[in-house]
């Protein structure tokens, strides 16, 4: 003991002595006290094991439902954009709004995987991988319809800053342009930190396989990885460094996204709340949509000890406190337009809500707003089926977030003289539905070919794997 | 024909390892490795290794990223087609911001990745420490320390009862195939 007295010495230095803190358990990230070799044997057991029934029927059906996009596709290049219900003024129509609801979802799964990881959230490792695919899935799905949406898909590639006949190059003040960079990097460095990560994975199915085409499969794609603490050593420095520059990416890239319609002079999207609140918005629609592809996924292969239900308590929770901020801009949103006085924006935002697009608001609203404070209910995150439903409601109620924002504005020119409605085709909606299917083919032969967690993280957060053998690391 | 590569030792913990890491590194081996299933936080430090050198090609393959993208913004819409918009300067490093910041990361992304296979010798589908029968167990619950025929303290009786010393299972000397 120090002689020097502090204040709380003075106070009451007898009530110190008596005072417990309360024990701080932390709950096991793996349940059931399980070893190494049964992650493995779990993980790996997914892959090798035969091909179960549900598989087929799922990817079946899934390829049907694809089909709808690729039928919808041919008879838009064979026709025209003029199969879709876009017109003026509302030139947008679905596409931009499919496009923005597929990037978003995206999002969840680099948070997972980069932004918790600099956050040393180690709850993360079961869930990462799952989601980084959904991630490189939902950015393929998003590509779809910007690319479509040129009308002359064989010229797209003019957005790329490549020579072409006309001597003419992109021009870069443009946000259409900034997404081009920003959607493409991020697809890349996706693929990038999702493959790196499961090089080690991959290697120990290459290690296991008994069948030539799967030590050939894995063999290729793990690269020659050894277990060496060589290579562990500099993997490990490599998935901080994608990490840390997968963060500023995340954000960046829905930032660039909100500029398509912020840097535009219109009421309704020309504000500077667009970045953070579409930040916001897609961690939540990814989050969403982590719950819808993983609570199945769990209960399919009996991953409960893996995918815990602290596992689940975490997702809702981020869930609910992104909800609740999409709920605050939402609201902010319409005070800026009255405090800013413009009577455009004023008027923008009033339509938004009561005017021809008023149903879609309030789906918006109770989708996004409402459903996810169910979460602060302990009852309801245990309660897995409702917490199902609750995410496909926020599915649901941010692709009605990009509908808003894209329709209510664009069918309410400066001039009533101009005003427009806005409603689907078949063909639009049948390219949209169809993306699902795409989106469940890829991700059906990804539960079915590569690892579906990362079994050396999870490991490292086992206890065992402390090399001083603490029972409480 | 075969030729020795070295002699392993297993381990069934990862406390297991990381002791004797360290005092394989004390008898004085430099030519050896330890084989893990996941990275065993410290074994770096018990092994005497450094500090990754992975960020070096992250931050050359950033660098070259940011001056690719203002050199496309330049060459295109500056000096190769000036292009007029809105009566605005033809350069300036502020409006393309997004477009030097996206390839900056792709490219130090890329830096990353190639840098981590670079300083792993990797892609290398064939390696004498395959050889070991049991090798895969490395990726799932067994940790091996392996010390190799060119270490110049190595001779196959000292290094045996070394690693037996240490608590090593199943030691087992590894022969490279030659043909």
């Amino acid at each position: 003991m120090s002689t020097v007295k502090t204040v709380s010495d003075q106070a009451d230095p007898a009530i110190l002595g008596k005072i417990k803190p309360a024990p701080w358990i932390d709950k096991p990230l793996v349940e059931n006290k399980r070893n190494f070799h049964w992650v493995t044997e779990k993980i790996c057991g997914i892959v090798e094991r035969k091909t179960p029934v549900w598989w087929w029927w799922c990817f079946i059906l899934a390829l049907c439902i694809a089909s709808f996009t690729g039928m919808g596709l041919v008879y838009l290049v064979s026709t025209g954009v003029g199969v879709w219900g876009n017109n003026n003024p509302v030139n947008w129509g679905w596409a931009i709004v499919n496009f923005v609801f597929w990037i978003g979802i995206g999002h969840a799964g680099t948070l997972i995987s980069a932004v918790l990881c600099l956050l040393k959230q180690k709850w993360r490792t079961s869930i990462n991988r799952a989601s980084e695919a959904m991630t490189v899935f939902a950015v393929l799905c998003a590509g779809i319809f910007p690319l479509f949406h040129v009308g002359r898909v064989w010229f797209a590639w003019w957005l790329f800053p490549l020579p072409n006949s006309n001597a003419i190059w992109p021009q870069f003040r443009s946000p259409l342009e900034w997404d081009v960079f920003a959607v493409s990097t991020y697809a890349t460095v996706s693929i990038l930190f999702w493959y790196m990560g499961m090089i080690p994975d991959l290697a120990v199915i290459r290690d296991r396989a008994k069948e030539t085409w799967r030590k050939y499969f894995y063999g290729v794609l793990s690269m020659g990885w050894r277990n060496a603490n060589n290579h562990w050593r500099n993997f490990e420095m490599a998935y901080l460094l994608l990490a840390g520059l997968s963060t500023p990416l995340v954000l960046s890239v829905h930032t660039i996204v909100s500029f398509d319609f912020a840097v535009a002079n219109l009421p309704g999207w020309h504000t500077t709340i667009f970045p953070p609140y579409f930040v916001a918005g897609a961690i939540f629609s990814g989050f969403g949509m982590v719950l819808t592809l993983l609570l199945p996924l769990r209960s399919l292969f009996g991953l409960h000890d893996l995918i815990t239900q602290g596992h689940i308590d975490n997702i809702c929770k981020i869930t609910l406190a992104t909800g609740t901020m999409v709920g605050y801009a939402y609201s902010m949103e319409f005070f800026i337009a009255w405090y800013g006085a413009n009577s455009y924006e004023s008027f923008a935002f009033i339509n938004r809500a009561f005017g021809n697009y008023w149903w879609a608001y309030w789906v918006m609203v109770s989708c996004n707003v409402i459903s996810p404070q169910l979460f602060w209910f302990k009852k309801i995150r245990e309660n897995t089926p409702l917490v199902w439903i609750i995410s496909i409601f926020v599915n649901i109620g941010m692709w009605f977030e990009r509908f808003v924002i894209a329709n209510t504005t664009l069918s309410r020119d400066f001039l009533p003289s101009s005003w427009g409605y806005y409603s689907p085709t078949v063909v639009d909606i049948f390219t949209f539905a169809g993306t699902f299917g795409f989106f469940s083919v890829l991700f059906l032969l990804f539960i079915r070919f590569l690892p579906l967690m990362p079994m050396a993280e999870v490991k490292m957060v086992m206890p065992q794997a402390d090399p001083h053998g603490s029972k409480n690391h | 024909m075969n030729i020795k590569y070295g002699i392993s030792a297993t381990f069934n913990s990862a406390k297991g390892i990381y002791d004797a890491a360290g005092q394989v590194r004390k008898a004085g081996y430099t030519n050896w490795e330890c084989y893990t299933p996941m990275p065993v936080h410290g074994l770096d430090a018990q092994m005497g290794l450094g500090r990754s050198k992975v960020p070096c090609f992250t931050l050359a393959g950033g660098i070259t990223g940011f001056f690719t993208g203002m050199l496309i913004v330049w060459y295109m819409n500056a000096f190769d087609y000036p292009l007029i918009v809105g009566g605005k300067p033809y350069f300036s490093p502020i409006y393309p911001f997004p477009v030097f910041y996206e390839l900056t990361i792709l490219f130090a992304a890329f830096g990353t990745l190639f840098g981590m296979f670079f300083l792993n010798r990797l892609p290398r589908h064939n390696h004498p420490v395959f050889e070991h029968p049991n090798f895969g167990r490395t990726g799932d619950d067994k940790f091996m320390v392996v010390i190799e025929v060119d270490d110049p303290k190595f001779d196959e009786q000292e290094t045996t009862e070394l690693l037996k010393g240490l608590g090593g299972k199943s030691i087992t000397v590894i022969r490279e195939p030659i043909e």
